[in-house]
């Protein structure tokens, strides 16, 4: 059975309808790229995946749950993780503590003994540590640990919000414009990590990318959307020459 | 290695906090039993206490959580109107003033805290320019309603009114208790230098402990990307609340050291309005957004200037004036923080951090 399972999703916001029947299916451990022109609905299927807008219609089911019309929270705990078009990171707060934060549902002390110093806060906090400086050292961002987030250059930060997502340990992960402001041999460099990111961590991948070379270089399957519906989805190659797909978005 | 370096680093910083509250206290006790200082110092010595915990406590709201609070004064007041209320009863029949006032101390700083969760919940729900407002809304209405509240006992037992005593309809051996815009009169005077001191070193202690664990990563993370805190997996209104209550219930603590330190109690602009919660929040703007080391330092530094500055009759509050737009400018200027880089050690090695 499919790990993403969508069915005739749709949002409405006035009279435009943003997404409308949209359907995807993602096999655990699959390599999935969305693509489509700007304003096609992209990113809103992202929100409407992690629970930022509830849809209007439509079924989602991850891993056989149903989460559709769940809070971020919960679909955040079910296993779902993202990253965002335009970074958003914890800016203040040092990159250690960036991903630290990302696990704070997976590693619990209470208020009490985080005040009061108990010995669970110690364990639980050296615990998170050595977890969070595991995930750094495969981002090659152990060396900045104690960086303000704010402070790091642009590519560091986009390899930081993907720590940070997998911190949570999700089973699904969204990367939105991971090449987005990238030069050729820094988006070549992602796409390794992201190839190992699935490789390492057995992990499911759905991204949103303008990036052709990137798209055909990593993405097994592909769904492209316009104006809100499915233009076409399938192999990559076989979409990448849909004569429908070329004259809507990648022109001759 | 670096791990423990980062670890340390947090560690010492809130030592030296610590200790420049423990110097000061002890620099200022000293010559307050050598007789060194007026009497008007030594009479400031509980209220600096006062604002520092307010300042404290506000900073994890304006600081630490990213909301601009203007009705802090207003949590200030119930912490110390229920506590004199509690002390005035109890006065005959806890007389061991140690324990009278610790038990005040604790049932100020718990009203305070349901207060904080019951405000705090409509509240939070906004942001920004309406959540301000809002704070100071209600910090007037806290306020006003005090003004009007008055509350008698007898052998009957309590009697409660918001018009006037006639109406509080008492037996001949009843007594006021709460007597409207008068406040509550004759609370024990049980507030010295040293339970402020005391109380200053648990509030930092809460505070920073507090900052320093996976609650308070999560509460500035919804400061610097709610979104992003969301879309990772963080309540955002348990987080919210969280410190806002926290924030509630040391101003409550606050409150409860004010209302023993007067012998009359009553709630005005100047002590529980706006006037009072603008003021604090200066403190904490000056010292730092997010400074708790910063906040104890203006606070102090800000309460003691009027006071040293008496002599200068007139000029006393220009001069007051005079200093918050230099240490502002000294703080937040491009210019003032680029001078502070090059030339104190401080600036320039986190400047290399950096790299």
């Amino acid at each position: 059975m499919a790990l993403l399972e969508v069915k005739n999703l749709g949002i409405s916001f006035g009279g435009l309808r943003a997404v409308n029947a949209f359907d995807i299916s993602i096999e655990k451990q699959e390599l999935y790229g969305l693509i489509g022109p700007n304003g096609a609905g992209k990113t809103t299927v992202f929100n409407l995946l992690t629970g930022v807008y509830k849809p209007d219609s439509g079924k989602v089911l991850l891993d056989g749950t149903d989460i559709t019309g769940k809070k971020t929270i919960d679909i955040s705990k079910a296993g779902i993780a993202r990253t965002f078009q335009n970074i958003r990171l914890f800016k203040d707060l040092t990159v250690l503590d960036n991903v630290k934060a990302g696990l704070h549902n997976k590693h619990h002390y209470s208020t009490v003994s985080g005040i009061l110093r108990l010995p669970a806060y110690r364990k639980v906090e050296k615990e998170m540590d050595e977890r969070a400086m595991e995930l750094l050292k495969v981002f090659n961002l152990d060396e900045v640990a104690h960086v303000k987030a704010s402070n790091l250059p642009y590519g560091q930060q986009r390899r930081l919000e993907i720590a940070r997502a997998l911190a949570t340990e999700p089973k699904l992960l969204l990367l939105d414009e991971p090449a987005a402001g990238m030069n050729p041999n820094e988006t070549g460099e992602l796409m390794d990590m992201i190839r190992f990111v699935r490789d390492e961590f057995h992990m499911t991948i759905l991204l949103i990318e303008h990036d052709m070379k990137l798209v055909s270089g990593i993405c097994e399957r592909l769904t492209v959307l316009n104006f809100g519906e499915v233009l076409s989805h399938g192999a990559t190659s076989d979409v990448l020459n849909d004569p429908r797909v070329i004259t809507a978005y990648l022109g001759e | 290695m670096k791990k423990m370096n980062g670890i340390n680093k947090t560690t010492k910083n809130n030592l030296i906090t610590y200790g420049i509250v423990i110097i000061a206290f002890v620099i200022m006790q000293t010559l307050i039993s050598t007789g060194s200082v007026s009497s008007l110092i030594e009479g400031i010595m509980v209220p600096i206490c006062i604002y520092v915990i307010m300042a404290v406590s506000l900073n994890l709201v304006v600081g630490i959580l990213g909301e601009l609070s203007l009705g802090h004064a207003g949590f200030m007041c119930v912490g110390a109107f229920s506590s004199a209320f509690f002390s005035k009863c109890m006065k005959d029949v806890i007389t061991v003033d140690g324990l009278r006032f610790f038990l005040a101390m604790l049932i100020g700083i718990a009203v305070a805290a349901v207060f904080g969760i019951l405000i705090g919940i409509p509240v939070l729900r906004l942001k920004g320019d309406y959540l301000a407002i809002v704070t100071l809304a209600f910090g007037e209405i806290i306020k006003n309603l005090v003004n009007v509240l008055f509350i008698g006992k007898d052998s009957n037992g309590f009697h409660f009114s918001l018009k006037d005593v006639m109406a509080l309809d008492m037996e001949s051996d009843g007594t006021v208790i709460v007597n409207g815009p008068q406040g509550i009169t004759g609370t024990p005077q049980d507030s010295t230098f040293l339970i402020g001191f005391i109380m200053i070193m648990i509030s930092l202690f809460v505070i920073l402990n507090l900052i320093n664990s996976r609650d308070g990563r999560a509460i500035m993370a919804i400061r610097d990307n709610r979104i992003a805190a969301e879309s990772i997996g963080i309540n955002i209104t348990k987080y919210k609340l969280m410190a806002f209550t926290v924030s509630a219930a040391l101003a409550g603590s606050a409150g409860v050291l004010y209302a023993h330190n007067l012998s009359a109690l009553t709630a005005n602009t100047d002590n529980f309005g706006y006037n009072q919660s603008i003021m604090i929040l200066v403190f904490v703007v000056l010292g730092g957004m997010g400074s708790i080391r910063g906040s104890v330092i203006a606070a102090t530094v800000l309460t003691l200037l009027p006071e040293l500055l008496r002599g200068m009759q007139d000029y006393r509050m220009l001069i007051y004036a005079i200093v918050l737009i230099v240490m502002m400018l000294f703080n937040w200027a491009p210019k003032a923080i680029e001078w502070r880089e090059r030339h104190l050690r401080f600036g320039r090695k986190q400047k290399e951090a950096v790299k």
